[in-house]
């Protein structure tokens, strides 16, 4: 078998993270879009270093001006510079949107996966999640908002009650498929536990489906948290998130668009990102689709 | 037929009891008192008191469960706090406007989603297949506000089209009604149609490729109708889940756009519930939406024995 030999740095390179990253910037758009996800990481984390003014500086004299090499994205009401406020926004959004993706696929895997392999308890589980599914994801959310308060934290709890019973409904449907298969049919007839049978054999298996729902909770969980704070019930109005800032324009929107412009192509732009990196990452993983040498 | 029916009814009955049960346990049992949050921080002990008692917040919450499931069967939704009237006759003043809107949304998605799905499927890899795709994508992304805030800016502001927000005088005609509820319908069906688009072209895409369609095409039958009488057919049940789901979010959605055009419907009296902490409100319109769509989801199971006569039940 050594004439089939690779070189050891080709051994080395072709990991499966390495092949799907590969896979998945052969398309254009998706590796645009991967490029304008990490730029909005590297804002938010450097937001304090990166702003050009304080996101609360109030600058009355220099209320409503428009664009200028000043201030790039104009300035709101308040004078406060809007593209500051854009990059702190992108603080708050995607810590929202990374933290709902981390509590919904916990609770979600968890629960699709003991819904899956636990026959007894998949009738319960299923009925709660389709109790929960019957409502509106604002609805849910902003309900939950009233009850719970108003911080980060709330919002992440509630945006997390919303998106769990969709992660659990994959994460259900794909260990379904999957207990089916002689490989967990082995494990079990070997004297495998039911929590090794899930933990070493379901798990990593599930990862595909779960990494591109991820994605896509993490863009609707963007959304979402936008209309809150649009309406009111999220973040406090003094944290600029892009939600609130458009609901703060509204009244000024006729001499100052620009207030409504800036932080809505933030949205879309990092809302389109994430869906075109899920798409991506779902034919990337699809292995129908593989079509890499 | 029958037996499926039964069978989905007691389906249905459980998850509106969970329904319930999710409803209470979000305004009792998380923590925070409903009557301290309601009266704001200048109330006495005293106040507090009164109002618990008044809510029947001081009984057990096994009792207060119970009672809640109770009046919910008698279709009792409580009194408001704020608007000092039944919730019941909140909600059904208020339903007219958010059906008529979300119907009309719906209408829209449908109409626009699904023909511009279809052509981007037989057109496949064309330039506007492209440029659907593109677009569809874009518009899946868009906040329902924001779209909602540019029309008023566009269309009311700066070419006085359309009227800026608001339902127009009580007693005005179906048509003037219709003019206010153009654009928050369109802000309100873009993301839907984008959506169906998407979900239009996979389904056909899916079907053109069957054997039986190249027979049709090999038969010589004009490609219109290979493609509306033969492929379409059998797109149609994955297209009208796809517009199922949307119609949920559609009544989500509805929520958003009737804050921003200020639509007296719903949504509205949902929002403003919950900045007035107003319990009974909030608990009513959770119960009535999620109802209509758990009804709005069993109508959509019985389509599919209409459109597909391989269903069985």
């Amino acid at each position: 078998m050594s004439d089939v030999a690779l070189p050891a740095a080709a051994v080395r390179r072709a990991s499966p993270g390495w092949l799907l990253l590969r896979r998945l910037v052969r398309r254009r758009l998706v590796l645009i879009s991967l490029v304008i996800l990490l730029a909005a990481i590297v804002v938010a984390v450097a937001a304090p270093w990166i702003a050009p003014y304080s996101p609360r500086k109030m600058d009355i004299a220099h209320r409503l001006w428009p664009p200028s090499w000043a201030h790039w994205f104009g300035t709101d009401e308040f004078g406060r510079d809007e593209l500051s406020r854009c990059i702190y926004g992108a603080r708050l959004s995607l810590s929202v949107g990374s933290l709902v993706v981390l509590v919904s696929l916990a609770c979600g895997t968890l629960l699709g996966v003991v819904s899956g392999y636990v026959r007894r308890l998949d009738g319960v589980l299923m009925r709660v999640t389709d109790a929960l599914m019957a409502f509106p994801d604002i609805l849910l959310a902003i309900a939950l908002m009233a009850a719970l308060g108003a911080s980060l934290t709330d919002v992440v709890i509630a945006l997390g009650t919303v998106y769990t019973p969709r992660v659990a409904r994959v994460a259900r449907g794909a260990t379904l498929v999957l207990r089916e298969l002689q490989f967990i049919e082995a494990a079990e007839a070997l004297g495998a536990s039911g929590r090794r049978v899930i933990g070493v054999h379901l798990l990593p298996n599930l990862l595909s489906p779960l990494l591109v729902q991820g994605t896509f909770v993490f863009a609707f969980s963007i959304l979402t948290e936008a209309a809150l704070s649009f309406l009111g019930a999220g973040v406090p109005p003094t944290s600029p998130s892009w939600g609130n800032m458009i609901a703060g324009a509204q009244e000024y929107m006729q001499g100052a668009a620009w207030l409504i412009l800036a932080p809505g192509l933030c949205i879309v732009f990092t809302v389109l990102s994430l869906q075109m990196v899920g798409d991506g990452l779902r034919d990337a993983l699809d292995p129908r689709l593989r079509r890499l040498t | 037929m029958t037996h499926y029916l039964l069978r989905r009814l007691a389906g249905m009955i459980v998850v509106m009891f969970l329904v319930a049960t999710i409803v209470f346990v979000i305004s009792h049992v998380i923590p925070g008192d409903p009557a301290a949050v309601m009266l704001g921080p200048a109330a006495t002990a005293a106040d507090i008191a009164a109002l618990r008692a008044r809510l029947g917040l001081d009984a057990p919450l096994s009792v207060q469960y119970v009672e809640f499931l109770h009046s919910v069967l008698r279709l009792r939704l409580g009194e408001s706090i704020f608007l000092g009237r039944s919730v019941t006759e909140a909600l059904a003043e208020r339903a007219p406007l958010t059906l008529q809107l979300t119907v009309l949304a719906a209408g829209l998605a449908v109409l626009i989603g699904v023909p511009v799905g279809v052509l981007s499927a037989v057109k496949r890899g064309s330039l506007l297949d492209q440029a659907v795709t593109a677009i569809s994508m874009a518009a899946a992304s868009l906040p329902s506000f924001w779209i909602g805030l540019t029309l008023i800016e566009y269309f009311a502001v700066h070419w006085h089209l359309l009227p800026v927000a608001g339902y127009g005088p009580p007693g005005a005609g179906f048509v003037v009604h219709l003019t206010y509820l153009i654009m928050p319908a369109i802000a309100l069906g873009i993301p839907s149609s984008a959506l169906i688009v998407r979900f239009t072209r996979t389904s056909m895409l899916d079907v053109l490729q069957e054997d039986y369609v190249r027979t049709a095409r090999a038969k010589g039958l004009a490609p219109r109708t290979v493609i509306f009488k033969h492929a379409f057919r059998n797109a149609r049940t994955s297209v009208l889940t796809v517009v199922g789901l949307t119609v949920a979010g559609l009544l989500g959605g509805a929520i958003v756009t009737e804050t921003v055009f200020a639509l007296p419907g719903v949504g509205n009296l949902v929002v403003s519930a919950v900045l007035r902490r107003d319990y009974p409100v909030i608990q009513g319109a959770l119960l009535v939406i999620s109802g209509v769509y758990v009804l709005i989801n069993l109508g959509i199971d019985l389509l599919y024995a209409v459109l597909d006569p391989r269903v069985r039940y």
